[in-house]
């Protein structure tokens, strides 16, 4: 079921460091690429369907084929701000393979011409940033990394660079901004960032796993790439799987594998006794799959979005009927507030709204109407703003109190003018 | 009269100088006075700004969006408890109360001795070992509310 690309080595510690990387093929896929024609990369890549991995399911080719075609300085940003709760997979992959990101990216910038990149990374990620820092050196003493690489005239530096806490900064023009010295405010689109990004030049932002794919599909050919996966939703995918299972952790799987299988073969199922309630199947903002949904679905980006929601970053959340849905949208909802970046009105005073109002409903504070009043005001949040933020936290409040009515009810029931014991936990 | 120590002072002007623009140099300072500090007082603020020859809003209003910067001391072990919806469904909340009781502190409160703040954060990228805390740099997790104590005493609490 399991099928390891980029997570191959990810058990050998030696694969963390430069010596071990090399032992196991480590750059060679750099050499080769430095050989071809930039423009044969990219299309390499747009023939193999690579879509971006951290969230919107961009395809990656495309992305980079909007760069223009003059020889303007340009940049490379990896992001590596990863943040939507439920998501796992970049730290694991930056922390046992910080050379095979590294290698995707020089491939990268050398198909788009870029001289400079930078990885952003979230500054929580203290392991990640102490492993990434002695790769970078280890790929300049190597000369994997400056002036002239490999003999091929080719020049990039590459740079990493730390987020401070702002989930935000995982939408690319808030990624922009922060790296630009600002607040990590998204910028509105159009001019994309390939046209106009960092310092308003031309910039490629992709995730991590896209850029350590790259790698793949350059060394195996896109057509060996597209024997995984689904026609239009090719490769295999690291999930992040949360939750109640008995095996959490990041898997790697061919696209296209079903919930069904992943939860209850590729992570050992539920814990005895329980039964499947919901699935969040891609990051917290990421419309809820109710039971039913989750045994039908297929885990690629067409598969859900049939059933209404999203594959985002590969965050699966498994969620057994030990737990209150009102609870857990409670504990989403805060999160939203917090994280919004406050420029846009829907965003900053809906998730203000919607944090307000399960949490009230969740205490018994609240009647019926307020479970409509959720709806209400997350359908004013979607496509109203400059960045997706809004509607991250609109997509999960629509999807719980619709599909989980009966539940939401009940809950007022119960708790009707009441003050629930577990007020404290979550003030 | 505010000051940092020589290395510091010396970090932020090497910094200063590392990005295509100084204002990237801005986050970079204010980690590194907190490296030094353990929160980033006010006074950090216009000598920041004097060494980067930038206004004072610029890096307040970079201080104040990041929620990684202190803006108030925190004791020697910042313990971070994630209790984000995977973590929450794996007992967080519960190892957030107990830690807090332990310790007598409210949330984001630091402890009589100076030894420990128990804050409540979002998601740390830590949800298939939940739950989990940071304690300043470095991640904990599968943890019990026991196996945390253990931890924090080991580490000086």
């Amino acid at each position: 079921m399991q099928t390891k690309l980029l997570s191959e080595h990810y058990d050998k510690p030696e694969f963390q460091k430069i010596d071990g990387y090399k032992k196991h093929g480590g750059y060679v896929v750099l050499a080769k690429a430095l050989k071809m024609d930039p423009k044969a990369i990219i299309e390499e890549v747009k023939a193999s369907g690579l879509r971006g991995r951290g969230g919107a399911g961009f395809p990656t080719g495309t992305k980079w084929s909007f760069l223009p075609a003059n020889g303007e300085p340009r940049y490379l940003l990896c992001n590596a701000d990863e943040g939507e709760p439920g998501t796992f997979k970049d730290r694991l992959m930056m922390e046992r393979a910080p050379h095979q990101l590294i290698e995707g990216m020089i491939i990268s910038a050398f198909a788009v011409g870029s001289k400079k990149s930078y990885i952003y990374l979230r500054g929580e990620y203290d392991e990640s940033r102490r492993v990434i820092e002695g790769a970078l050196k280890e790929a300049y003493a190597a000369g994997l990394l400056g002036k002239n690489i490999l003999g091929s005239g080719f020049d990039h530096d590459m740079d990493l660079y730390m987020g401070a806490g702002a989930y935000i900064c995982g939408e690319e023009t808030g990624m922009i901004s922060s790296l630009e010295g600002l607040k990590g405010q998204p910028k509105l689109k159009p001019p994309f960032p390939a046209v106009q990004g960092y310092l308003r030049k031309p910039t490629i932002v992709n995730n991590v796993e896209t850029l350590a794919a790259v790698k793949y599909i350059i060394r195996d050919g896109a057509a060996a790439y597209r024997k995984y996966g689904t026609e239009k939703s090719p490769g295999t995918k690291l999930f992040s799987v949360s939750g109640n299972v008995m095996k959490p952790g990041n898997y790697e799987v061919p696209l296209g594998i079903t919930l069904k299988d992943l939860i209850f073969n590729v992570c050992g199922g539920l814990k005895p006794g329980r039964k499947l309630k919901a699935v969040i199947p891609g990051g917290s903002s990421a419309p809820v799959l109710n039971a039913d949904e989750s045994m039908r679905a297929t885990m690629d980006y067409e598969g859900l979005a049939q059933l209404g929601s999203m594959l985002g970053s590969g965050a699966v959340i498994v969620i057994d009927d030990s737990n209150s849905m009102v609870d857990l949208l409670d504990v989403i909802m805060h999160f939203y507030h917090h994280e919004s970046c406050g420029q846009c009105t829907p965003c900053r005073e809906g998730t203000g709204w919607l944090s307000k109002i399960v949490h009230d409903i969740r205490h018994g504070k609240a009647d019926v109407r307020d479970i409509d009043l959720v709806k209400k005001v997350s359908e004013q949040m979607m496509g109203k703003t400059i960045c997706a933020l809004s509607d991250a936290a609109a997509m999960p409040a629509i999807s719980f109190v619709t599909k989980f009515r009966d539940e939401f009810e009940q809950h007022l029931k119960n708790h009707a003018g009441s003050r629930e014991s577990g007020e404290t936990l979550h003030a | 009269m505010f000051k940092l120590s020589p290395e510091c002072d010396a970090f932020i002007k090497k910094e200063s100088t590392r990005y295509e623009t100084v204002h990237s140099a801005i986050i970079p300072a204010l980690f590194r006075v907190q490296q030094e500090l353990g929160w980033v007082p006010p006074e950090a603020v216009s000598h920041i700004s004097g060494l980067l020859k930038v206004p004072d809003s610029h890096v307040n209003e970079v201080l104040y969006f990041y929620t990684m910067f202190n803006k108030e001391p925190v004791g020697k072990l910042h313990v971070q408890v994630c209790t984000n919806v995977s973590c929450a469904m794996n007992g967080a909340r519960e190892l957030h109360e107990s830690l807090c009781k332990h310790f007598n502190v409210e949330n984001g409160q630091i402890s009589k001795d100076g030894k420990v703040t128990v804050s409540k954060v979002e998601c740390l990228g830590s949800c298939g070992t939940a739950p989990m805390m940071q304690v300043n740099d470095n991640y904990y997790e599968n943890l019990t509310t026991e196996s945390a104590i253990r931890k924090l005493k080991e580490l000086g609490a």
